[in-house]
């Protein structure tokens, strides 16, 4: 850190822009946790939880884009009304994969694994997270699971949709179920592991002054989906794996032929599949009030209520699977009890936007491209929160459930909610993780270009759901083909939109500006380190005197030199020898 | 996007509840509108208003108000329960079928649905029914789940198999409209579409004459005896099994201790699974029928049972009597 550029900064300038990239050069640390060693080996072997997160960054954006892929071939399908492009055999697996890739191995690993795993030790200001090893064994757990559910595709794919009900998905389809629920079940331990590291580093890391209620809302965010992680995912792969018993051995558990019982298999599906929804939505919902509190220089509103709600979420979300199965011949007085406290879960995430507004309120708000997809995803998240209303409401489900209806619903939370806050946090913290700048301009354009392409992709698909039209249809009578060539056409200027990132971010890594420590002037410990961070995060253990979000003082994209007293500076006051 | 060239955008409104379900609809959009334009528009005022200036000063902090959360956390509360009630509301008249319905049979099979009415006429992909009388499907499926949907009535129901799940709807428009699988079935998932044929009643008095076949009722009665029940259901005292005569409706003691209801769920069971509740003073001696009876077959040999019913039970629903005015 001693061949830092010593110039000082004012405490009055600005996130950099292109024509100040001369700022910034020299602020990059000699050694960081990115060259400390080069080499396969050093990455495969590697435990350092930021490294790990790259790891996982690479492997998700490469699901993620095999997920995109047959995205663009069930839009293009469904362009016109009869099955032209493909048969149905290969289109029933098409949309199963969409599905199982998306959610299974891109969704609920994204935030969490990604940006949990590299900035939840910083922001508790530890040098890692508790059980390195186990971290490190979390991502090769979901590269086995990724391995079978590749095979499974070259053994001929599988046509079961996501949700793999039964007896369809243990008798009937003659498909590579087997592989795929093998797949999917070993990768659930990666996601139960990486919920423990979470719980026990927030337990047990923190730095010195780092108490329950000076945790950045990410960080409770992440609290509440780790908690999800370790209780709900054993159930699913439970359900999963007996799914594969019955298919393999013919022990008769879901299918009534053999004895068993169908609609068993969807209340264990569900138990964690709802809540898996709040895996996807409540770190995105953290990311949102970091980059909503640093864009609108304010500390975030209602921080108590905030967290609370995070954690109301996770508690509730545990008890609203029925809402499912309203239609699926459970009593009518278990689907009147779902149904109640499905309204009540909604409540919570109400209450977060209420407060999220509320922060911007008498802020300085600047529109960097981070704040631009926090807005993308304020306005996309409560389309999705509300329409869940219908959708939890008994009499307007029946008309609505596994329509089309449901399919732009939970894009809606998923893709306009949970990705956009992916989005979100890629941008806002690229700079702390490679110290490079990305080009604004080009990541304002594709936040444009995917809230306008989204809308249109799926606002559609709600006024197909409510005319009836089924989900999981190869063709479809000619009433509906003005919405889904709308629904095409957004698709396009979606894609658009995801591949422009991956460009202007690949070409930053190389030619962008130095970004410095802190170039969003942020508060949180993760931004008091160098960028990239070095190995173990901090040079010193940090002490946290202050609030969470105190943006009360200027912040410089700048650290104390070495012996230097107390700058302004963030949070920690690290203690001076 | 809503020219007079391109489709509705609404899909027919044709059952006794579609009205009202569009109604709730219409609220809840009227709702969900408001909050995402107040949404949207706080939003670009917030963001207009506080955009950051040169020389914008520090923003004082501000750590919250309880009395605001209190207050919107309340409102939604009210709000998304009066969703809670009204739609409950709806939902069990949905789910609760008037009295004297038209009773209608279906099975489900990949991919078509067969439907049989208790007169005798069978068919496929097809369901002829009459305007303003409520109909009843008794349905079951022969392989995986599939989903019994008329969006022109607003209803819906999976359809199980090994179980019989239960739906009804009363048309208050002639016309054709869609029936659709919704619950993903398998390759021809898509394929498994039909049609609702609403007609005036004297219209679907002449389709069912010009139907043909024996009735329900009929076709049971020839599975009977074909399948040799009778050796030990007559109704001479000590058979071996117990007297199946006026049986539906009635509550069963079992051998077990307790009792059960004898309607559809449990004579389908009994002929399936004859060990799982076995009358009381029975021994354990008949065998399954799994397999050798089809579920359209079971649902015959269910509705010969029904009719063998004396009119012990009041509450009997009267499909009994319009089946066997039918069938002489």
């Amino acid at each position: 850190m001693s061949d830092r550029a010593a110039t000082p900064k004012t405490a009055s300038e600005r996130p950099p822009t292109r024509r100040r990239r001369s700022r910034y050069e020299g602020d990059v640390p000699r050694e960081h946790y990115l060259n400390v060693a080069y080499g396969l080996k050093s990455w495969l072997f590697t435990i350092d939880h930021k490294r790990i997160a790259i790891l996982y960054l690479l492997s998700i954006t490469a699901f993620f884009a095999l997920g995109g892929l047959m995205a663009v071939f069930i839009r293009l399908e469904l362009l016109t009304p009869a099955g032209d492009l493909m048969t149905s055999e290969i289109y029933n697996r098409v949309f199963t994969l969409h599905g199982v890739l998306m959610v299974f191995f891109f969704l609920i690993p994204s935030i969490p694994a990604v940006f949990g795993n590299f900035f939840l030790p910083m922001m508790v200001g530890a040098k890692d997270m508790a059980f390195p090893r186990l971290n490190l064994a979390s991502w090769y757990i979901y590269s086995l699971g990724g391995v079978f559910t590749l095979a499974a595709i070259v053994a001929g794919g599988v046509d079961t949709g996501w949700t793999f009900y039964t007896p369809y998905s243990s008798t009937y389809s003659n498909s590579a179920v087997a592989l795929t629920a093998i797949g999917v079940f070993i990768n659930g331990f990666s996601s139960i592991f990486t919920g423990l590291n979470f719980i026990v580093t927030i337990h047990k890391m923190r730095a010195p002054g780092m108490t329950w209620m000076r945790l950045p809302l990410f960080v409770w965010a992440n609290y509440a989906a780790a908690l999800i992680m370790i209780l709900g995912t054993p159930v699913v792969a439970m359900a999963i794996f007996l799914v594969a018993v019955e298919r393999l051995f013919g022990v008769g558990i879901f299918d009534p032929a053999l004895g068993g019982d169908p609609i068993l298999y969807q209340h264990l599906f569900w138990f964690y599949s709802h809540p898996a929804v709040y895996i996807m939505i409540l770190p995105s919902m953290g990311v949102m009030s970091e980059v909503i509190a640093c864009f609108s220089r304010k500390r975030i509103f209602g921080y108590g209520f905030i967290a609370a709600s995070s954690l109301a979420i996770a508690t509730v979300g545990f008890l609203v699977w029925g809402h499912h199965m309203f239609v699926s011949g459970q009593s009518i007085y278990a689907s009147m009890v779902f149904s109640v406290l499905t309204m009540l879960v909604a409540v919570p995430s109400a209450v977060k936007v209420f407060n999220w507004l509320a922060t911007l309120w008498r802020g300085s708000i600047s529109f960097e491209t981070p704040m631009l997809y926090a807005f993308g995803f304020l306005g996309l998240f409560t389309v999705g929160g509300l329409t869940g209303l219908y959708l939890g409401t008994l009499a307007t489900d029946v008309h609505l459930h596994d329509t089309y209806f449901i399919v732009a619903h939970f894009h809606y939370i998923m893709v306009g909610g949970a990705v956009m806050g992916y989005l979100a946090a890629v941008h806002f913290w690229w700079p702390k993780m490679t110290g490079r700048m990305y080009s604004e301009w080009w990541g304002r354009l594709s936040a444009g270009l995917l809230f306008i392409g989204f809308n249109l992709t799926f606002f559609p698909q709600f006024l197909m759901g409510y005319m009836g039209m089924p989900r999981r249809y190869h063709f479809y009578p000619e009433e509906w083909q003005v919405l889904n060539v709308l629904s095409t056409a957004g698709a396009s200027i979606l894609g658009l939109g995801y591949l422009i990132p991956i460009i202007y971010l690949t070409y930053s890594l190389r030619y962008g500006p130095i970004a410095g420590p802190n170039p969003w002037r942020a508060t949180g410990l993760e931004w008091t380190t160098a960028s990239p961070p070095p190995q173990h995060n901090f040079e010193q253990t940090p002490v946290v005197t202050e609030e969470p979000y105190d943006y009360s003082k200027p912040i410089v994209n700048d650290l104390p030199a070495p012996g230097a007293g107390a700058e302004p500076k963030p949070s920690p006051a690290a203690p001076r020898s | 996007m809503n020219g007079s060239q391109l489709p509705p955008l609404l899909p027919p409104s044709a059952s006794t509840i579609s009205g009202e379900l569009d109604l709730l609809f219409a609220y809840i959009t009227a709702v969900s509108l408001f909050f995402t334009v107040a949404i949207a528009i706080g939003l670009g005022v917030l963001a207009f208003l506080y955009r950051r200036k040169a020389g914008d000063p520090i923003p004082k902090q501000i750590h919250g108000n309880t009395a605001l959360e209190l207050v919107w956390t309340g409102i939604p509360v009210l709000i998304v329960l009066s969703f809670f009630f009204w739609g409950t509301d709806l939902f069990f008249r949905m789910r609760t079928p008037p009295a004297d319905p038209l009773e209608i049979f279906v099975v489900g099979k990949q991919w078509m649905w067969k439907i049989q009415h208790q007169e005798g006429p069978r068919e496929i992909n097809e369901l002829h029914m009459p305007v303003g009388q409520p109909v009843k499907l008794t349905m079951t499926s022969e392989d995986v789940i599939h989903s019994f949907s008329v969006p022109a009535f607003r209803v819906k129901q999976d359809v199980l198999p090994g179980r019989y799940t239960t739906m009804w709807f009363e048309a208050t428009k002639t016309g054709t409209y869609h029936l659709f699988c919704t619950e993903y079935c398998g390759t021809e998932h898509a394929g498994m579409m039909g049609r609702i044929i609403v007609m005036e009643p004297n219209e679907y008095q002449a389709w069912l004459g010009g139907g043909g076949g024996e009735s329900l009722t009929a076709a049971g009665e020839r599975l009977f005896s074909q399948l040799g029940c009778a050796t030990c259901h007559g109704d001479q005292a000590g058979a071996r099994g117990p007297a199946l005569a006026g049986l539906y409706g009635t509550d069963v003691q079992l051998g077990t201790g307790g009792a059960v209801t004898a309607d559809e769920a449990y004579l389908r069971e009994s002929i399936t699974e004859p060990a799982a509740k076995v009358v009381a003073g029975y021994d354990v001696i008949m065998p399954t029928f799994l397999g050798q009876v089809s579920e359209e077959g079971i649902l015959q040999l269910i509705a010969y049972i029904r009719s063998l019913g004396t009119t012990t039970e009041p509450s009997e629903p009267a499909a009994t009597t319009v089946e066997e005015a039918d069938s002489e």
